[in-house]
């Protein structure tokens, strides 16, 4: 069974080389999700296996490792629907699961949406449960869902302190780059998400005069790359992010928003997509809408998780390990 | 006329005023209850699996629309170009807005703006 799933995760990476992401390609992406993958960038090459469920063999993955973060998504605090009646209890599975992790993360991000219907008591329940982290920084960007009622305000309030406009800022941590995006503001009629020209001209600002040589790790709620449209599972001004750091040797692209792991390379720069802590969501195209899944009761915990980023210096390379809250 | 009179007519005027007020506000909930149908029309759009339903809803002026979100997730129903504005709607909640002027009503969902919807009023 190992031997068969490297075998489509090394077919898929490279269809996804050769032809971008296709329907065939997601589907595939499916049947990651749940089992978890190592996945390393190397000079721009991909190298993929399997995740092996045991911490012991996962081990290797950490080796050598200057730092670690974990990135977590989609927490849904509120949401109490048959898909997950309490979203409270898997985010402190989330969290214990990355209490229980053998290196200590140096921080966490949460990539959005970590309320259902941005409810102060939903935020309060959130930040209660986070605050049992063994890690305690933590960095934010909105979900669509965290900014519902009040363009946002509660959540720069209690989230936003020190970042610009809607919530976007950058900092350095190790010699790696990170830069926060928010890209539910503002959206237009039949649009897809946007991150806006003021954001836009201050992300060309921060990157310029960086040399090419920095790992950039860009982080935002919705996929910055389009996964699909008629979902509106993209961001309609994401080239435009694209072309700023071209230039870079190592870009690495972490988003939540479609509750389910996607990955994609393109030249340097690598997209990957989280699991939900909450719920799963459909593939793309395969249900009549992106709403939440109902799976059994006792497969919930395989298709929620948390994603795990090493950042090797030796080999200037970000190992991406997905594991599912039940493994 | 003397300065009791005008004072008199001066009191009995905006007492008239309001019981014409009375009468015109009234009235149409009255016949409404009467006969089980409203004077002016009633029309729904459903909110089903990201998508408003019908995409267009074509009613004649005075019609009173509304929204019912029947997804898991939160939708709003927001006027592209201003007119009308929903507070977020959760599972089975409701959002009425009455059109009384012709003409057409473009709106989207605020929150998943690919879903997208119009009001054409005659």
């Amino acid at each position: 069974m190992p031997d068969k799933k490297l075998d489509l995760i090394d077919q898929n990476l490279q269809d996804l080389n050769n032809d971008g992401v296709d329907r065939r390609g997601f589907l595939k992406c499916m049947a990651w999700a749940g089992t978890g993958l190592v996945w390393t960038m190397s000079g721009g090459i991909p190298v993929s296996r399997a995740f092996a469920k045991s911490s012991g063999k996962n081990k290797d993955a950490a080796k050598g490792a200057d730092f670690s973060f974990v990135q977590i998504s989609d927490s849904h605090i509120g949401f109490s629907k048959p898909a997950n009646p309490d979203v409270t209890a898997t985010l402190q599975t989330a969290i214990n699961k990355i209490n229980a992790m053998p290196h200590t993360p140096d921080f966490i991000i949460h990539t959005g949406d970590m309320s259902q219907l941005s409810k102060p008591s939903e935020f309060d329940t959130l930040d209660q449960v986070v605050k049992g982290a063994s890690t305690k920084q933590i960095y934010f960007v909105p979900g669509e869902h965290d900014m519902l009622s009040d363009n946002g305000e509660q959540y720069l309030q209690r989230y936003g302190k020190g970042t610009k406009g809607s919530g976007w800022s950058s900092f350095d941590h190790k010699g790696v780059h990170f830069v926060g995006l928010v890209n539910v503001a503002n959206l237009k009629a039949g649009g897809m998400g946007s991150l806006g020209h003021e954001q836009l001209e201050w992300l060309e600002d921060d990157l310029k005069g960086r040399s090419a040589s920095t790992p950039i790790v860009l982080f935002a709620h919705i996929p910055l790359w389009t996964i699909y449209p008629d979902w509106g599972w993209g961001t309609d001004d994401s080239e435009q992010v694209l072309s700023y750091v071209k230039r870079f040797g190592s870009v690495t692209v972490l988003n939540g928003h479609i509750h389910q792991i996607m990955q994609k390379i393109e030249g340097k720069v690598s997209f990957h997509t989280a699991m939900s802590t909450a719920f799963p969501q459909p593939a793309p195209g395969t249900a009549p809408s992106a709403g939440p899944m109902k799976v059994p009761a006792e497969q919930l915990q395989q298709v929620l998780g948390i994603t795990d980023v090493n950042y090797v210096v030796s080999g200037g390379s970000l190992a991406i390990v997905d594991s599912p809250l039940g493994g | 006329m003397t300065k009791q009179n005008m004072w008199v007519a001066g009191l009995a005027t905006p007492v008239l005023i309001a019981m014409l007020l009375l009468l015109f506000a009234g009235s149409p909930s009255v016949k409404a209850s009467d006969n089980g149908k409203a004077s002016a029309a009633n029309a729904a759009v459903k909110i089903d699996n990201f998508v408003f339903g019908p995409q267009t809803l074509t009613v004649p002026v005075g019609t009173t629309v509304t929204w019912t979100n029947s997804d898991d997730i939160p939708h709003t129903s927001v006027s592209t170009e201003g007119v009308f504005k929903s507070k977020v709607l959760d599972t089975d909640e409701k959002f009425s807005y009455t059109f009384t002027k012709a003409g057409t009503y473009p709106y989207y969902c605020t929150i998943h703006p690919k879903m997208t919807g119009q009001v054409v009023v005659q």
